[in-house]
């Protein structure tokens, strides 16, 4: 047993060091660090460089333009890029839609989509939630009744994170509304935005931002070429994207930067004549979250060194989602405590606009309630904590 | 970067585990405990045979210098098997503090006794006030001519009633809660002034409180350098602590099991009680923090012989708050789980939960361990 990296492993760290050190726009990295709002412009401007270095989608098998990295070369880079502030990877196109692309998709369609995702030029949204169909997303109702050479899709879909800049969507649609079971009648489809008939209508959260989406369908002509693989086998190849939405689920890298910046924050800030950090119950609880994170980092290594043996990633990484997701919402929790009344300013049209200025009090502290209230979310997407811990007693405990 | 043991280790886990599902099976170990020693030196003797006693002990001395990761492994069998005899005390701790005190005369004479599994020596270093402060030692030794005098009291010194030979921790100068000025002495129970009072703790194992009054040792009882022995203490708890963390892990695992066990095949309402999804979900939180658990064993294991003392220490108070939240969780609710039944005597895991909670107040608790987290974090 040993933690530590082999010599190349360690050179491929420094490699990644020295590219993000020269190739990550400052400007970006500051509202990273900070905690400020990255636009989709940012998003764009980063995916392309990465394309640029050949970088444009570690996870991908080199076949398709990815990097063939292993998973811990995977790991190291995304801990690397975590730390030096580079955005998260949007995942609906690179993360999520691109791997069923490559295992069931046809040549003429990996041709046609796979480019655009590297390369950033396409932007890709999910349309798997409906207002009826959310943990129990298989009895989702969005209908795509056949017509000739297309779908004619009618439906809702919901909780589309980013829909307002996506070029295209794969959805969910039912097909076979009286299949024997209802993850029979279900097949994937990718829609172009432009087509007539959809409407993207904006979901604002309670922290006043807009990064969720309704989108209705209606009448929308949708090629029958556009759908993967078999009519009415869409399930399958949702449940193999569920799967590969969990590379990187533990979030580890963005929560050690995070953990450093709830620091910095409590040595600004003063209790009782001294830098907050000193303060036994709130030293505590920062300490409470730092262990939690070593310990999740380890079970982290576990998972991604028995996915290099080819074991294929399981029904492990809910642990990863719900210690991650905790983690995540504990720590955007303390930033909040640590500014106490400061935490309160909030304005709304700066938010709207994109970002939250600060109004009063430290420039740091304009965005931690927003954040803390927006992290609630992480519990609940993805898989809710309590589905997954329904994967855990099932897929594991066999229960 | 890689979690896989050597077929030495893998080799070195299943031959223990063997043994002990073969020879440690609840009614045998039951069978020990009404014993009035309340362990077995038969059993002693054949887990020296399977050279666990020489695990910790250095090659030149007999041993095999195996390390902790071995350590690690031969504990979570222990733990799941809840074994009374003393391998923590007499295979572990007393071999590393030993080794670390670098005096060739008395490793020499100890630590082959030790390997062989012929000599139990503990180390007798806790007192009522340290609470897992390792400098706190308030009991004194002071020179007398060629002689030292010892004064003071060790607290619930596990194993200290069957001890062959105590290794001594004493203030020779300085204050109580410094780090300079402890030294280490070989002391035979039954040295005049010396009082043990051996007693049963409440997860079957066995302990003594050491009173001593005025009782005089040769100068040639210290072992090290007088003063100097703060290094080699806390060097020899990390190798002890670490091993406590995989005792945890493998008892951990042993009450996951259990209780996923019994609630497959307890019927309530028509049905197991494993299909009710508070249950499930409790059960999910028991895994989930077993395998947290495991991680910071592992961690310890690697960590607890690294140079860099800041990381060194992080990683173990990390590690022993990780283990005792996880222990208090996994088994107040496997008690639970197990209603009625988890209450007797009579089941696994009442003494499974027993020796778990104990672990967590063994060598400093989670409160304790947050508090060293934060003191070496902020300082380093």
């Amino acid at each position: 047993m040993d933690l530590n990296y082999t010599p190349e492993e360690c050179a491929f760290r420094d490699e990644v060091r020295t590219f993000l050190r020269e190739q990550l726009p400052a400007d970006i990295a500051g509202k990273v660090k900070n905690g400020h709002a990255v636009q989709a412009a940012d998003y764009r401007r980063w995916q392309g460089i990465l394309y640029e270095k050949g970088w444009g989608s570690p996870s991908w098998p080199k076949q398709f333009g990815g990097t063939g990295w292993d998973p811990v070369q995977l790991h190291i880079y995304d801990e690397e890029a975590a730390a030096a502030g580079a955005p998260r990877t949007i995942p609906f196109g690179l993360k999520m839609v691109a791997p069923v692309i490559m295992a069931f998709g046809n040549a003429g369609q990996q041709q046609k989509y796979l480019p655009g995702i590297l390369s950033g030029k396409d932007w890709w949204c999910q349309g798997y939630s409906e207002p009826g169909a959310g943990s129990d997303l298989a009895s989702l109702k969005t209908r795509a009744e056949r017509d000739g050479d297309h779908y004619i899709v009618n439906g809702q879909k919901t909780w589309n994170t980013l829909g307002q800049y996506a070029d295209w969507i794969f959805c969910l649609v039912r097909t076979d509304p009286n299949a024997p079971k209802q993850q029979m009648g279900i097949s994937f489809l990718l829609i172009d935005m432009k087509s007539p008939g959809i409407t993207v209508r904006p979901i604002i959260t309670m922290d006043g931002a807009h990064e969720v989406n309704e989108v209705w369908f209606e009448n929308v002509k949708v090629p029958v070429e556009n759908r993967i693989g078999e009519e009415n086998k869409g399930w399958t190849y949702a449940k193999f994207l569920l799967g590969h939405e969990r590379t990187n689920i533990a979030g580890v890298g963005a929560s050690k930067r995070e953990l450093g910046r709830l620091k910095r924050i409590a040595t600004s800030e003063m209790k009782n004549g001294k830098p907050l950090i000193q303060d036994p119950l709130f030293a505590a609880r920062i300490a409470q979250v730092e262990i939690d994170l070593m310990a999740l980092e380890i079970t982290n290594l576990r998972a991604l060194s028995a996915e290099s043996e080819k074991k294929a990633p399981g029904p492990e990484a809910s642990i990863l989602k719900i210690k991650g997701t905790e983690i995540q919402q504990t720590l955007s929790e303390l930033m909040m405590y640590a500014v106490g009344p400061y935490a309160f300013p909030f304005e709304r049209a700066s938010r709207e606009e994109g970002d939250l200025k600060s109004v009063a009090g430290p420039e740091y502290a304009a965005s931690l309630a927003a954040t803390y209230f927006s992290m609630r979310k992480t519990s609940i997407y993805g898989g809710s904590n309590e589905i997954q811990r329904n994967i855990i007693s099932q897929m594991i405990l066999g229960l | 970067m890689d979690f896989n043991f050597t077929e030495e280790q893998q080799l070195l886990a299943d031959t223990v585990r063997r043994f002990v599902r073969d020879n440690y099976t609840f009614e045998q170990r039951r069978e020990i405990l009404e014993t009035s020693a309340g362990w077995s030196r038969e059993t002693w003797n054949e887990l020296a045979g399977l050279g666990l006693t020489a695990l910790n002990v250095p090659e030149e001395h007999g041993g095999l210098n195996a390390g902790p990761v071995d350590t690690m492994l031969v504990m979570n069998v222990l733990g799941e098997g809840l074994v009374l005899e003393p391998f923590l005390a007499a295979a572990v701790l007393a071999p590393a503090l030993i080794t670390r005190l670098d005096d060739p005369k008395a490793a020499g004479a100890l630590l082959p006794s030790i390997a062989a599994g012929e000599k139990i020596v503990v180390v007798a270093h806790q007192e009522p006030q340290s609470r897992g402060e390792l400098a706190n030692v308030a009991t004194r030794a002071q020179t007398s001519g060629d002689s030292y005098v010892i004064d003071g009291l060790k607290s619930v010194i596990t194993h200290g009633g069957i001890a062959d030979e105590f290794l001594v921790t004493a203030r020779s100068s300085g204050k109580p809660a410094d780090a300079d000025g402890i030294s280490v002495f070989r002391i035979a129970p039954g040295t005049a002034g010396m009082h043990v009072k051996s007693f049963r703790t409440i997860d079957g194992q066995q302990a003594a409180d050491i009173e001593f009054k005025g009782v005089k040792v040769p100068a040639s009882a210290l072992v090290g350098a007088a003063d100097k022995a703060f290094g080699a203490i806390e060097g020899a708890h990390e190798i002890a602590l670490s091993a406590i963390c995989a005792e945890a892990v493998g008892i951990m695992e042993a009450i996951n099991a259990a209780t996923l066990d019994y609630t497959k095949n307890r019927k309530q309402f028509g049905q197991p009680i494993g299909k009710f999804q508070a249950l499930q979900h409790r059960m999910a939180d028991m895994f989930i923090q077993a395998e947290q658990a495991k991680s910071m064993s592992y961690l310890a294991a690697i960590r607890c012989v690294e140079d860099d003392a800041t990381e060194r220490r992080r990683s173990l108070s990390a590690a022993k708050v990780v283990i005792g939240q996880a222990g208090r969780y996994i088994g107040q609710n496997a008690i639970q789980l197990h209603g009625g039944m988890g209450m007797t005597d009579e089941l696994m895991v009442s003494h499974h939960f027993k020796r778990l909670t104990l672990i967590d107040l063994t060598f400093g608790d989670a409160d304790f361990h947050t508090q060293q987290f934060i003191r070496v974090t902020q300082a380093g």
